[in-house]
């Protein structure tokens, strides 16, 4: 998380912070772990009054983005969603917002968004093996005046409470992005069971599903770009929850290194312990270095926002599980109890791993990323 | 008094233009921090001479000590004035050795513990490239544990006498002057006996000896105190008051290039393009297709690319207060364990050709012998393990190892196997 916070920064954090206090204590998370959709209604039309949806939106279109300090603040809320494990699409919904924002269409849904009746996720990624970074085959092929959508995408975040679906595929132009109802015919959705107690996905077929071009979300074959800068996006306010989870971890197993005694004595005063520590706080800061600077590169739209958003979602995939793993290796055997609140945030930091890219995929893309930069050069 | 500090803008147009002018295009890129032999004395010197020639030519214009107060010669400005600064220096020659030790911590410990007439001797000989400094802090019978020194200081009239050995001095064999600490009561605890020094480093009773390291680089060297009379107007801070001045000391070596008082153009961070030096050598061995070698490349790339936020965010951070001084540490132990990480990664990718070579090998060459001093970067600067003491007792508040010499007499302190007090 930023070192320093600006008065108006801190008041959102901690207007949030406050609510998820509130709304999303341990035992309403437990609570939630048989509900089919992992957050009431009200809830989320709450958070949405807190603003939630509204940082990638423009201040034309009734949000608060008006330069480019958005992104970074929605990083304040994601990391608070992360420090209490909190249920809701806080990065499917806001990718979304900010794609129809910068088409600068589809200003009744963005609406809908921004108050939290309506929520949109994104269809983007694939089943194996087009599973990795870029590999997407799904179609959609152009006929008239009308779309047609085929293929299926997975994981696809709060599908099962979405109204509306952002889907990305292909047409023989390239990269083309279509907003659809999600009660669309041929759109069918088939729930996934998964790591998280809150956060549900669903696999979405779309078979022969018949769009009107006014669905459209920017050009046909002309979405290269945009996706890019919404992959960016979800890939920073990712990073930025897996921190709140992992520091919040990491608090945990501080305070119990103290608390707790073996043979006399306290675990943190034990030097193989407190090496750990040690190599846990540098993980930890190094997530928050590479977090926020790739946050303001991809606020700012900087050249080097791609490599630095790759680095932290590598260093933050890898070194965040494993920060979570250790915490259980110092709790011992309590850290894998359901008991325990220590697996809320292992859940948490096991999907961000995976969500967007895994670690060596992101690594590979960093390698294409200096490869590009050496041609270039 | 509100004296108006100059705006960001001009200071940056200044440094510019000045920039521009003056100084040299640097082409060649470092392609490893591990220390190499690839230097022959007389290229060295050369270099020295000219690096304090580019120190000078900053004083005059005006850009040297940025974060120094002006009465000692600097410009009295901001760690925001320094880091445009380094913006605007990047690819630029600048004075690579003057920085570390001389700037931080030699400088910043004279500023903080020196008396007005040494800062206003020191402080502008420093910033005009004539002095440059060196640290005589570690011993032969003393690495991390550096308040066990044993190197005596006695006094004598005004004057103190001072033997023993210091060691791992960085290019003592060209440098000026020296921060010495020397144990001065052998009968009270180890950190209460010490005071520090300084002195000319080309002075009677002093032997400067060049350690060969296992690849052949001798630019660390060893320095021989045979009774070095020292003034006593040349002692820093109290007497038997050294540590107030060595933990301090240890902190600013320990910011190194984080430090405000440092210049460290943009883009020059050692092994500079971690990425792009990874794929050259994967492309000289061509590995470029194997999806091995990218994940290789980019993990070496993301390394880079978080130990330089990781840096800017621990400077920031205690800059601002918003981080105890003790963080430091934090981006030491990241540091040295990417650094080795990297050495391995570029190893891995040269394949044989990087411990068995000939010239025709060209990027594939001489990574082994990075390889065989890649622990250099764990152990120099104190141990990647003492920055895991500091890291759990010092930030994260966790209790302190046990250490039986505190409470003794120094005298009585047990020194080794068969010295066991």
């Amino acid at each position: 998380m930023l070192l320093e916070l600006s008065s108006e920064q801190e008041l959102l954090r901690e207007t949030t912070a406050r609510f998820l206090d509130a709304n999303a204590q341990v035992a309403e998370l437990r609570r939630l772990r048989d509900d089919p959709r992992g957050f009431a209604s009200d809830y989320w039309r709450r958070g949405a009054e807190l603003g939630w949806t509204s940082l990638l939106v423009s201040e034309d279109d009734g949000g608060v983005s008006s330069s480019s300090s958005g992104l970074v603040e929605l990083t304040l809320v994601a990391y608070e969603f992360g420090r209490h494990a909190a249920p809701g699409p806080l990065v499917s919904t806001n990718v979304v917002a900010g794609a129809l924002s910068a088409a600068g269409a589809h200003k009744e849904l963005i609406a809908g968004l921004l108050n939290g009746t309506s929520i949109g996720t994104w269809c983007v990624s694939e089943a194996p093996p087009n599973d990795g970074l870029g590999n997407m085959v799904f179609d959609i092929a152009v006929h008239d005046d009308e779309l047609v959508l085929n293929g299926v995408k997975r994981p696809v975040e709060s599908a099962n409470e979405a109204s509306h679906l952002l889907v990305t595929g292909r047409t023989a132009e390239g990269l083309t992005q279509v907003i659809i109802p999600a009660a669309t015919k041929g759109v069918s959705l088939i729930p996934m069971r998964g790591v998280d107690l809150t956060k549900r996905f669903s696999v979405v077929r779309f078979d022969d599903v018949r769009v009107p071009a006014a669905c459209l979300v920017g050009r046909v074959g002309e979405a290269a770009d945009d996706v890019e800068r919404q992959l960016q996006h979800a890939l920073v306010v990712l990073n930025a929850e897996a921190l709140g989870a992992m520091q919040r971890a990491f608090d945990m197993t501080v305070e119990w290194a103290f608390d707790r005694y073996s043979f006399g004595r306290p675990l943190a005063s034990y030097q193989a312990l407190k090496h750990r520590f040690a190599h846990m706080a540098t993980w930890l800061q190094a997530s928050h270095a590479i977090g926020d600077e790739a946050a303001r590169a991809v606020a700012e739209r900087r050249p080097e926002a791609a490599l630095l958003v790759s680095a932290a979602k590598a260093y933050i995939g890898e070194y965040g599980a494993e920060l979570l793993q250790e915490c259980v290796q110092l709790h011992g055997g309590i850290g894998v109890t359901f008991e325990h609140d220590l697996h809320l945030f292992l859940r948490r930091l096991t999907l961000a791993r995976v969500l967007h890219g895994t670690p060596d995929a992101h690594r590979r893309r960093l390698a294409d990323l200096v490869a590009r930069k050496e041609v270039a050069s | 008094m509100n004296v108006e500090v100059e705006s960001l803008e001009s200071f940056r147009e200044r440094a510019s233009a000045f920039i521009r002018a003056n100084l040299r295009p640097v082409t060649k890129r470092t392609v490893s921090s591990a220390l190499r032999a690839n230097h022959r004395d007389e290229e060295e010197l050369a270099e020295v001479a000219r690096e304090r020639e580019v120190q000078r030519m900053l004083f005059d214009a005006g850009l040297a000590g940025i974060c120094v107060p002006c009465p000692y010669g600097g410009q009295g400005l901001t760690p925001a004035h320094q880091r445009v600064l380094n913006a605007e220096m990047r690819g630029y020659e600048y004075p690579t050795r003057a920085q570390v030790p001389t700037f931080t911590p030699c400088l910043a410990v004279l500023l903080e513990f020196g008396t007005e007439e040494q800062r206003r001797r020191h402080v502008p000989a420093i910033l005009k490239g004539e002095e440059l400094w060196m640290q005589f802090l570690s011993e032969p019978s003393c690495g991390s544990d550096v308040a066990g020194a044993l190197t005596s200081a006695v006094r004598d009239g005004n004057e103190w006498v001072l033997n023993g050995s210091k060691v791992w001095t960085t290019g003592a064999w060209w440098s000026d002057w020296a921060l010495c600490l020397a144990r001065t009561d052998w009968d009270v605890s180890k950190h209460s006996g010490l005071t520090v020094f300084m002195f000319p480093i080309k002075s009677p009773g002093i032997e400067v000896q060049r350690v060969e390291m296992l690849n052949g680089s001798k630019e660390f060297c060893q320095e021989y105190l045979s009774d070095l009379r020292v003034p006593d107007s040349q002692r820093i801070g109290e007497v038997n008051k050294g540590w107030t001045v060595g933990s301090r000391w240890m902190f600013h070596e320990r910011m190194g290039q984080n430090s405000s008082l440092v210049t460290m153009p943009e883009g020059t961070i050692r092994a500079g393009g971690a990425g792009a030096t990874m794929h050259a050598i994967a492309r000289a061995a061509g590995k470029l297709s194997d999806p091995r070698a990218c994940e290789l490349i980019g993990e070496a790339q993301m390394l880079q690319l978080v130990g330089e936020a990781l840096r800017r965010r621990v400077g920031q951070g205690i800059a601002t207060r918003t981080m105890s001084d003790q963080s430091s540490a934090i981006a030491r132990l990241f540091l040295g364990l990417a650094e080795t990480r990297r050495a391995t990664i570029a190893f891995e990718l040269a394949g044989s050709a990087g411990a068995t070579w000939i010239d025709s090998d060209g990027e594939l060459a001489e990574w082994g012998i990075d390889f065989l001093m890649r622990q250099a970067m764990c152990i120099g600067g104190g141990t990647t393990e003492m920055a895991a003491n500091v890291i759990s007792e010092r930030v994260l508040g966790m209790p302190r190892e046990l250490t039986p010499d505190r409470d003794l007499p120094f005298r009585e302190v047990p020194r080794s196997r068969s010295k066991p007090g």
